[in-house]
């Protein structure tokens, strides 16, 4: 069995792609900041003295952690308008979803980078008349954010390809664009290998990039 | 006769059930140089760490030039802000066992990071200083260099430059030499010994029986939950009157030649 493969059919709509490609990115650069932000606030909730906070925190994690994305987007879409007097786009639904998940993980990410730096770091900052606030900004942080780079990497990837779900509340990006242009052409194969391929030749290049931020930070070792 | 630069009243500490020491009262005069003695396990490390607060005294109070600056409430809380405790800490230099430099930070950028963060300097400023320092414990060419190449000796000097650089009134050394190849142990005394020579004063929790004898003014043994004997390097170290003094230095002599 010969298949004839015909990427014409998809290049053809290559403007659709483009547009769909926009939205993606913008969603990933908006639930790459938010999460990962968010996530440092819950990792330091964990870690703090106030037993509300600590439990607010893990319940965050937990239950943000324990139940799926896909889930969550549509929640926030069609479930969250009904019970509050707000009106949700897909946009919106798309990154409450990916962010909340993302800051869940990254939370226990950054939890374990701050724990894994040795007690006489802050001993040593507080000796020299340090307050909390600056040890963690000035000393445990840039310890700990080297070494949970390849982790913070793997989210990252992660949240990219996890903007594909925002297509289920037909948020238009790549995968939605995709749908779109396959159920017109009849041509779903050659579509999803084109996203595929797009998906791979940004994201490999971001990979390479934070490989080399990696390096450079490792340079006082 | 003036007034005492550090005084520790009534200190106590326990982990848990486990009484480290209770009833510590210590004065240390402007020139002081204390050595503290003890077997492992005596709580010497602790009382050092109580007096710039990196272990919560349950009882007691530390004042500077008579101001408390740290006090408990006796339930294992301090009666002590945050400030209260950064402005200690700032009088209270300290040199750890284990170093502790900063490893993301260059020499100079550890020696100068109290005076950036917690002074405020411009780090031009800071930077001087941390050279200056750097000088003085013989390190002048190491500024730009991590703290991953350098010898144990050489980051101990760095360590004691960190603590120099915030002008402390008050020098805490726990254990320098410890985690020292006996080769580089040399080059860290020498370094403290000028300090002792520049009429500084500090604490020094040490194991180097001779090198308390030699510099300090004052000789604390602890023992039994608190002091158990002190005086004169000479009448400490070479008329002990106590039981268990006079033992740890026996058994401390036994190997000598």
């Amino acid at each position: 069995m010969t298949y004839h493969w015909n990427f014409a059919s998809v290049f053809d709509n290559w403007w659709a792609l483009a547009i769909g490609l926009a939205g993606t990115l913008k969603l990933f650069a908006v639930c790459l900041v938010f999460g990962m932000t968010l996530g440092l606030f819950v990792a330091l909730g964990r870690r703090s003295h106030r037993r509300w906070l600590r439990w607010l925190s893990t319940f965050f994690v937990e239950f943000f952690r324990n139940t799926p994305v896909l889930v969550q987007i549509l929640w926030f879409y069609y479930a969250l308008p009904i019970l509050a007097p707000i009106e949700i786009s897909p946009f919106m639904a798309a990154i409450l979803g990916i962010s909340l998940n993302s800051a869940a993980y990254a939370a226990e990410i950054y939890r374990g980078g701050i724990q894994s730096i040795e007690p006489g770091q802050w001993e040593a900052a507080r000796a020299i008349g340090m307050t909390g606030a600056q040890t963690l900004r000035r000393i445990v942080l840039p310890q700990a954010i080297r070494r949970i780079i390849p982790a913070l990497t793997n989210r990252g990837v992660e949240i990219f390809k996890m903007s594909t779900l925002a297509s289920v509340v037909a948020y238009v990006e790549l995968m939605q664009q995709g749908k779109l242009i396959a159920s017109l052409n009849f041509n779903p194969l050659e579509v999803y290998t084109v996203i595929a391929a797009i998906f791979l030749i940004i994201l490999y290049p971001i990979v390479r990039v934070t490989y080399a931020v990696e390096r450079r930070l490792a340079r006082s070792d | 006769m003036s007034e005492p630069l550090l005084r520790l009243g009534g200190l106590g500490k326990s982990f848990g059930t486990n009484l480290v020491f209770s009833g510590v009262d210590l004065d240390v005069m402007p020139g002081d140089r204390i050595a503290i003695l003890g077997a492992s396990g005596s709580g010497k490390s602790t009382l050092l760490r109580c007096i710039n607060a990196l272990e919560t005294p349950d009882e007691g109070l530390v004042e500077i030039n008579g101001t408390p600056l740290l006090k408990a409430d006796g339930k294992g809380r301090l009666r002590s802000t945050e400030r209260d405790l950064c402005a200690l800490r700032q009088r209270v230099g300290m040199v750890f066992q284990q170093f502790n430099l900063f490893p993301h930070m260059t020499v100079a950028g550890n020696v100068a990071e109290g005076l950036v963060t917690v002074r405020g300097m411009s780090s031009g400023k800071a930077l001087e200083r941390a050279q200056a320092e750097l000088e003085r414990v013989g390190l002048g060419d190491k500024g730009d260099a991590y703290p991953s190449r350098l010898s144990g000796g050489q980051k101990q000097r760095v360590a004691i430059a960190r603590a120099l650089a915030m002008d402390p009134e008050i020098l805490l050394f726990d254990e320098p030499t410890s985690a020292l190849d006996p080769a580089l142990v040399g080059e860290v005394l020498g370094v403290i010994e000028q300090l002792a020579n520049e009429g500084r004063t500090m604490i020094l929790v040490t194991h180097e029986i001779g090198f308390a004898y030699h510099v300090a003014t004052r000789v604390v043994f602890v023992a039994e939950h608190g002091i158990y004997e002190t005086g004169t390097p000479e009448e400490v170290l070479k008329h002990p009157a106590r039981p268990l003094t006079q033992q740890f230095l026996a058994d401390h002599q036994r190997f000598q030649f």
